[in-house]
């Protein structure tokens, strides 16, 4: 891999840039690996870096059933933040928050990580009291949360409307500051590329059909769309088709997949300057560095796989936005689309062992995973390489749901899910 | 949005009508606090989550009020068949279903795993 670098732009200008090479190769997958992983989105591949990087296995393949990144990694909002009520999921995505400072250069690749902050906004009393318990849990946790006054929200964002007379009344904003946005598309690249280098195969077009066992139960390969790999250990990181594929390993999932949708404007000049979201009427916002707003939607009510959702949900969600900030009432929405989210009875992510010998699962990360990627893939790849969680992941396993240890984000989340 | 045929009322309504009331034929236990652990978690959480036929429950809340099965499928979003609660799982739909790359698989039944790790619980509710 040759290292990204001013110098390499201005040897490249010169040589009408003939000299890049691919950013990751492409081979024909080998007859078997140390380990595979299902799945070539950010988590995905992420793992398979952080197992090359940290853990010395590079006999890794990671399979792709269609194109790399062009699953829920190329369909969110590309928000991140750790402003989570539990303890566990503080540590879980403040340990992600802590991996995307300084990423890009550890990737050589610019992710785009821009924290801009991350404002909740409180319309009620109600609110204010979620999102203050919120501030003084996560501060507990050290993760750094700040209670604004609706004049100090307006001086931080002044496209918000404070007035009175507002449809949504502004009586309050929580602000993690260190929330932001990042590229999402440069993410999975910028994994891709990393893995690549060190020496992990990257196979797209490469759909598991089936998860092989021993006798004894152990896995030992996967049949494809490309014949039969074999592998000591199997990470299953497919998001909204991980009930499907543990289906294969004959595990059932306490997880659902649902369709959940966002979509983009028109680009225009840079007018909004940190991430809003307003949990009460399900609006959120920001605007990417190509001057288009992102918008995310809510989730369809009934179980899909068919990667779009019904219009009344973006309706539903436009409504609110048209009334919070009525400059926007007349932009043009350009595009729509939906992704499958596999979401858990309490809305915390597994990550963990199965019941399955050399079985590994990382999903259930519902609406909001996005955000987590180094750090689901940074623990995912240390429970993987000991066959024992890292402490950070060892709550989100899947036998909380007999256990009844959950973690129950889904009352107390921070987001509208 | 979906289009949905209410078997009570005889019509077709759009879904901002309906509730959506999660998978179907799921019973629930007469006796839930001598269910064991595993039960209830099989009862409670674990979900079929099908990439095909779904059998769910979905009830007419600005409508008759009532709740219905239909059988949907998950990929085209289709609806296959509706038909009242307490009729019996309707057996011959699946050949109606269009084929899927995931529905090719060797079912985990017949592969050979000879302790599986978390048995199949119940025939209930599966697609």
């Amino acid at each position: 891999m040759r290292k990204y670098s001013v110098f390499a732009i201005a040897r490249e200008a010169m040589r009408g840039h003939k000299g890049w090479d691919q950013q990751w190769t492409s081979p024909e997958p080998r007859k078997d690996y140390d380990v595979i992983i299902i799945g070539a989105g950010g988590h995905g591949l992420a793992t398979a870096y952080y197992l090359a990087k940290e853990h010395g296995i590079t006999n890794i393949a990671v399979l792709e059933k269609g194109w790399l990144g062009g699953g829920n990694t190329g369909r969110n909002t590309t928000i991140i933040r750790s402003n989570y009520l539990y303890d566990e999921s503080a540590g879980l995505y403040n340990h992600a928050l802590n991996l995307w400072d300084g990423l890009s250069q550890d990737l050589n690749y610019n992710v785009m990580y821009s924290p801009r902050g991350v404002m909740m906004l409180a319309h009620n009393v109600h609110d204010v009291q979620v999102l203050k318990r919120h501030v003084h849990a996560n501060r507990l946790n050290g993760v750094p949360n700040d209670w604004l006054t609706p004049e100090e929200a307006k001086e931080f964002c002044p496209p918000l409307d404070i007035s009175k007379r507002a449809r949504y009344p502004i009586v309050g904003a929580a602000l993690q500051r260190k929330g932001g946005t990042a590229r999402h598309d440069a993410v999975a690249w910028g994994y891709a590329r990393a893995a690549s280098a060190r020496g992990v195969d990257i196979i797209q077009n490469c759909e598991v059909t089936a998860v092989r066992r021993s006798s004894n139960g152990h896995v030992i390969g996967v049949d494809t769309s490309k014949g039969f790999i074999g592998a000591k250990k199997i990470g299953v990181v497919a998001a909204g088709h991980t009930s499907v594929l543990m289906e294969m390993a004959g595990v059932r999932m306490p997880l659902e997949s649902y369709p959940l949708q966002a979509l983009v404007s028109e680009p225009v000049k840079p007018c909004f300057p940190c991430v809003v979201m307003s949990n009460t009427v399900h609006a959120y916002i920001s605007q990417s560095d190509k001057g288009e707003l992102v918008i995310g939607a809510g989730t369809d009510q009934y179980i899909s796989y068919s990667q779009t959702g019904g219009l009344h949900i973006i309706n539903h969600t436009l409504d609110a936005i048209c009334e919070m900030f009525p400059m926007f009432a007349r932009m043009k929405m350009l595009r729509s689309w939906g992704g499958i989210v596999d979401v858990t009875p309490d809305r915390s992510p597994i990550l963990a062992k199965t019941p399955v010998p050399g079985l590994y699962v990382n999903c259930g990360w519902g609406t909001g995973g996005f955000k987590a990627t180094p750090g689901s893939g940074h623990v995912f790849a240390h429970t993987i390489a000991n066959d024992n969680p890292h402490p950070i992941n060892a709550p989100f396993t899947l036998e909380r749901f007999r256990t009844g240890r959950l973690i129950d984000e889904a009352a107390a989340a921070a987001v509208a899910h | 949005m979906l289009l949905i045929h209410c078997p009570y009322c005889q019509e077709e309504r759009p879904e901002l009508e309906f509730r959506n009331g999660g998978e179907a034929h799921i019973a629930r236990s007469r006796d839930i606090a001598a269910e064991s652990d595993e039960a209830f978690e099989a009862f409670f959480f674990i979900r079929t989550n099908p990439k095909g036929l779904v059998y769910e429950r979905w009830r007419h809340i600005h409508g008759c009020g009532r709740f219905f099965n239909a059988v949907r499928d998950s990929v085209t979003d289709k609806f296959l068949r509706v038909y009242k609660a307490g009729e019996p799982k309707p057996a011959d739909v699946m050949k109606n279903l269009p084929e899927h790359s995931a529905w090719e698989n060797i079912p985990p039944a017949d592969q050979n795993v000879e302790t599986p790790a978390r048995d199949r619980v119940s025939t209930d509710g599966e697609a």
